[in-house]
């Protein structure tokens, strides 16, 4: 595997707000002492429950954190600080964004044009649209026009248009149907064989599987594993964190047995570990904030992990 | 598929006309104006054979539904009747304020428009700061102050106390028509149109302001960003798109506004159009001009409103599919 491309250490989100009948305005910390890195030619799979902030992750990644967003941490790309302000030429060149819908098109502006952007070409566009078998009506349509599967296609292109070496990906799949999901993943692992690293969140640990290097493991705004996708195809011994096991038994394939309780909200987090109150494992140990730790190769935030 | 729309749109506002115009006519007639009275003036000599010859004449003892066809009728004719004030035909009456009313509109529109459109635009990108902040608070401020009010402070301080601007009229006082300059036109048009722009411009740029903001908070904008587009890029390539259409659109929905606000700035400046035409009918009660006055209006605002429709219906792509399909 490559050099590390994206490295994201300690990264804490926290959105300034007015919460409940309290007139001062608070933090509501949505991320916690997230780390990551993301190496050339190599998927790494973000995984985790809807609510739990991983678009926030990728928004804070790219820089579009709205105003009211408070952040710590350290994210670089080649071991640079990665910013708007800093590095605003890396963005839709080196580094594109995947968003998770065609809400993300302009819906007055022609797809064609849209998918060339301020730093593309008409020809790659033609190139790009021929490649992903978008025919050579397409460009002269509007988002709308669009059927999920060529929303998909045309969101690719735009992403590729700069022969980017970082992509970050939002849910990339959601409303295809399997065989769509699956032919886009493809696309993703063609890029990721050519060079291109890629950073993918999704909720659908089944499809990250296909696909991903590695797979992080998101829950309640921080990663509490992060495990090889060789380690899940091993089996449950091979997982380290108590919620990666039951993840891991929730998938159809090992018989569907659900994880009681619920994700704890953002606004009243428990001081130790975030998973205590649904573990099975938990003693005076858990009591503690978990900091990241190796264990056999991967990193994991649970005291008992071995 | 879509020339069945305009026909659609068309016969929609021609029933709309006939029922208002219906409404008007209703109200005119249970309204305590007497026809009768207001034609032969009240210290008429008139012997009650004559009076009552004339009310035969004008079928002014028929039912309202019997009259009001009658008045349609000679409407489809092309005779509007005649103006009991002017002395006039109805028709030649609109036609001649009317044209006078439509330079005071149509520079007010334009005016109103693009300057309220940019001013929008600016407000919303830099929404929240003090520039923001202070429109806004003018905007709000105008749009509570009455039409008539703002003409008459616009008066005393341009006209009145500063003299730069003649006080009212269309043309100079005492001078011929002949010798009237297009210059003196202009220079008696300058307060009333800055009045009716003024009234007019809250509501262009509250409403782009209000547009541009949400599409910045879109997350079309977001990915723009992502994708490496400037600011200067993200407005000119999808604010001004997006915001464009449904602007213009607000410009030619609001003539009924624009009218209103024309009848009431031609009034603080006896500025000889519509405006002014109306509220002389209204005095007089002179019926026929009245009903003449509330025909072209309504025949003005649903133009607006159909052209509006049909702009949207050429223009946006989705609704432009979905009626052709
Ligand atoms: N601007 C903001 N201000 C305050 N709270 C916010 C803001 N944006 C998002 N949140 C909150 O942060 C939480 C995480 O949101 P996020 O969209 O990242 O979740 P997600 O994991 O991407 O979920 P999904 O799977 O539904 O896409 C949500 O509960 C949301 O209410
Ligand atoms: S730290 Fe304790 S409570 Fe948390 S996951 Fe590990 S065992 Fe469970
Ligand atoms: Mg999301």
């Amino acid at each position: 595997m490559g050099k590390t491309l994206l490295n994201v250490e300690d990264l804490v989100v926290a959105f300034s707000m007015y919460r409940g009948d309290s007139l001062k305005k608070e933090n509501l910390e949505v991320i916690h002492s997230l780390s990551l890195d993301v190496k050339e030619g190599e998927i790494l799979a973000v995984v985790g429950s809807s609510g739990s902030g991983k678009s926030i992750l990728a928004s804070a990644v790219l820089d579009l954190l709205p105003k009211n967003a408070v952040v710590s941490g350290k994210i670089t790309y080649d071991g640079k600080p990665l910013s708007m302000k800093t590095t605003p030429d890396l963005y839709g060149k080196e580094i594109s964004f995947i968003p998770q819908s065609v809400d993300y098109l302009d819906p007055l502006m022609k797809v064609g044009k849209q998918v060339q952007g301020v730093k593309g070409s008409k020809a790659r566009q033609e190139e790009l649209f021929e490649k992903y078998r978008l025919g050579k009506d397409t460009e002269k349509k509007y988002p709308f026009q669009l059927s999920g599967g060529m929303a998909r296609r045309v969101l690719i292109s735009g992403a590729v248009m700069g022969n980017p070496k970082l992509i970050i990906a939002d849910e990339p799949t959601p409303g295809l149907d399997l065989e769509l999901a699956m032919e886009t993943l493809k696309h993703f692992r063609t890029l990721a064989d050519q060079g291109t690293g890629i950073l993918m969140i999704t909720h659908d640990i089944d499809l990250a599987l296909n696909v991903a290097d590695r797979i992080a493991v998101f829950y309640a705004g921080t990663i509490v594993e992060i495990a090889s996708t060789q380690d899940f195809l091993s089996g449950r011994d091979a997982l380290r964190h108590p919620y990666t096991k039951a993840l891991y038994d929730a998938l159809p394939q090992n018989g569907f047995k659900p994880i009681p309780g619920a994700q704890p909200y953002a606004g009243s987090l428990p001081s130790g570990c975030l998973f205590a109150d649904r573990c099975p494992y938990r003693d005076d140990a858990c009591a503690g904030a978990q900091p990241e730790r190796e264990v056999r190769g991967g990193k994991v935030r649970c005291a008992h992990a071995t | 598929m879509r020339t069945r729309n305009i026909l659609y749109e068309l016969i929609r506002m021609l029933l709309l006309l006939i029922l208002v115009s219906f409404l008007a006519f209703v109200l005119i007639a249970k309204s305590p104006i007497d026809p009768l009275v207001s034609y032969i003036g009240t210290n008429s000599t008139l012997s009650p054979e004559a009076k009552q010859e004339i009310v035969e004449h004008w079928g002014l003892n028929e039912p309202v539904f019997t009259r009001f066809f009658k008045w349609l009728v000679n409407i489809l004719h092309g005779d509007m009747g005649t103006s009991i004030t002017y002395k006039k035909a109805v028709s030649s009456v609109i036609i001649e304020r009317f044209s006078y009313s439509i330079v005071l509109m149509l520079l007010a529109w334009i005016l109103s428009g693009i300057l309220g459109f940019v001013i929008g635009v600016i407000c919303g990108i830099k929404q929240g700061g003090i520039y923001d902040r202070i429109t806004k608070l003018f905007c709000l401020m105008v749009k509570s102050a009455p039409t008539f009010w703002l003409g008459l402070m616009f008066l005393v301080i341009f006209a009145v106390s500063l003299g730069w601007f003649p006080i009212g009229m269309a043309v100079p006082m005492g001078k011929l028509k002949s010798e009237v300059t297009v210059w003196d036109r202009l220079y008696h048009l300058v307060l009333p149109v800055i009045t009716l722009t003024v009234a007019n411009i809250s509501e262009v740029v509250l409403y782009t302001r209000q547009r541009v903001v949400e599409i910045i908070g879109s997350d079309y904008i977001l990915y723009a960003r992502a994708r490496g587009e400037n600011q200067g890029q993200i407005i000119r390539r999808h604010v001004l798109r997006n915001v464009m259409l449904p602007a213009i659109t607000l410009q030619f929905a609001s003539f009924s506004e624009l009218f209103g606000g024309m009848a009431l700035a031609e009034n603080v400046f006896a500025y000889p159009g519509i405006g002014t035409a109306t509220t002389a009918a209204a005095l007089s009660g002179d019926a026929p001009l009245l009903m003449g006055i509330a025909l072209i209006s309504a025949l003005f605002v649903f133009t607006g409103n159909l052209i509006a429709n049909i702009l949207y219906g050429i223009c946006d792509p989705r609704i432009r599919e979905k009626e052709e399909s």
